[in-house]
């Protein structure tokens, strides 16, 4: 990440460095914590996508699409909305979702609800690499009007 | 109370300038001002989880608004027509009007909810362990509508892809 001729300047991407890191550990922390006290799965997913937007809009597409490639976003898309699909699936079967087979734990600790524990997980799974395939098709569509090239996306 | 008339005046003036502006760049600041606005109404109103929700969700259509218009030269005519144009707004304005007078009859006045927010937490607490009602709400109680909306956010990446892949397929 030392040389770039793409992106913002040498400001602007030291900064990014800089604050990147922290960004992402605080939109981990809003969605694990979602049970406990404010914020949830979407959120904590769209806070972990403007992570990768900002790497994007300060290095460009191709370090940022290093970090995580689209069809690896498109697989955890696919693959949180399978995850609560099958809890789904199971509450409305046997009913384990309000029942909840395993332990609720101690309130006001971390572990505190059961099985909805893991439901955030999956919502900012599916939303944060969402929204960032979004943007990043939206971004990749004024790129093709100028150089045609990128037909290997899907 | 004063914090939220001035925050709701300011939602106001800044709507009718981000209509008013020709500038697109413009419009876009003054449309997230109000949606900025809107943010620190819920946390006047006690509302974090939907502060924390409208934060985000306004940063990242500041970006993708601004990603849009800032080379754009998208038409915009405000002539002809204006007859009809005037009579569209003044018959929607008062449709408007009128609905929201006989809706807000019914609800109960400021300040005094229907449904209190600490017996349901005393309810909820032995009988589930979540700590945080919204969290209650719409994992346990919502499952199937946080599932709908899933399915709905992941139908539209894989819609938006599709539209605006570069290259169709060849037969």
């Amino acid at each position: 990440m030392t040389k770039q001729k793409r992106g913002m300047s040498l400001i602007v991407q030291t900064a990014t460095r800089l604050s990147v890191g922290f960004v992402l550990l605080y939109g981990i922390n809003i969605f694990v914590k979602g049970n406990v006290s404010c914020g949830g799965g979407f959120v904590g997913g769209v806070i972990i996508a403007l992570t990768f937007i900002n790497i994007m809009l300060a290095y460009g597409k191709s370090v940022s699409l290093q970090k995580l490639p689209t069809l690896v976003s498109l697989f955890f898309s696919a693959r949180g909305i399978l995850l609560l699909f099958s809890l789904v699936l199971l509450s409305f079967v046997v009913g384990y979702l309000f029942l909840d087979i395993i332990s609720k734990g101690d309130p006001f600790s971390l572990y505190n609800t059961g099985m909805i524990s893991f439901n955030p997980i999956e919502i900012a799974l599916k939303a944060g690499t969402g929204v960032f395939a979004i943007f990043f098709v939206v971004l990749l569509l004024r790129y093709k009007r100028k150089n045609d090239d990128g037909g290997a996306l899907l | 109370m004063i914090a939220l008339y001035f925050l709701l005046i300011f939602m106001i003036a800044a709507t009718i300038l981000a209509i008013e502006l020709e500038d697109l760049i413009s419009s876009v600041v003054a449309l997230i001002a109000v949606g900025l606005a809107l943010c620190v109404t819920f946390i006047v109103l006690k509302a974090p989880d939907v502060a924390i929700m409208q934060l985000v969700v306004e940063t990242l259509a500041l970006l993708v608004l601004i990603k849009a218009t800032l080379r754009a030269d998208l038409p915009f005519s405000t002539s002809g027509r204006w007859f009809v144009n005037t009579f569209i707004y003044v018959g929607f304005f008062i449709t408007l009007v009128v609905v929201a007078l006989k809706c807000f009859k019914d609800l109960p006045p400021f300040g005094s909810p229907l449904m209190k927010a600490v017996p349901l937490f005393e309810q909820n607490l032995p009988k589930m362990g979540e700590t945080n009602l919204v969290s209650v709400v719409a994992l346990r109680y919502r499952v199937f509508d946080s599932f709908g909306e899933a399915a709905i956010l992941f139908i539209a990446v894989l819609a938006i892809l599709i539209i605006m892949r570069p290259k169709g397929k060849k037969k």
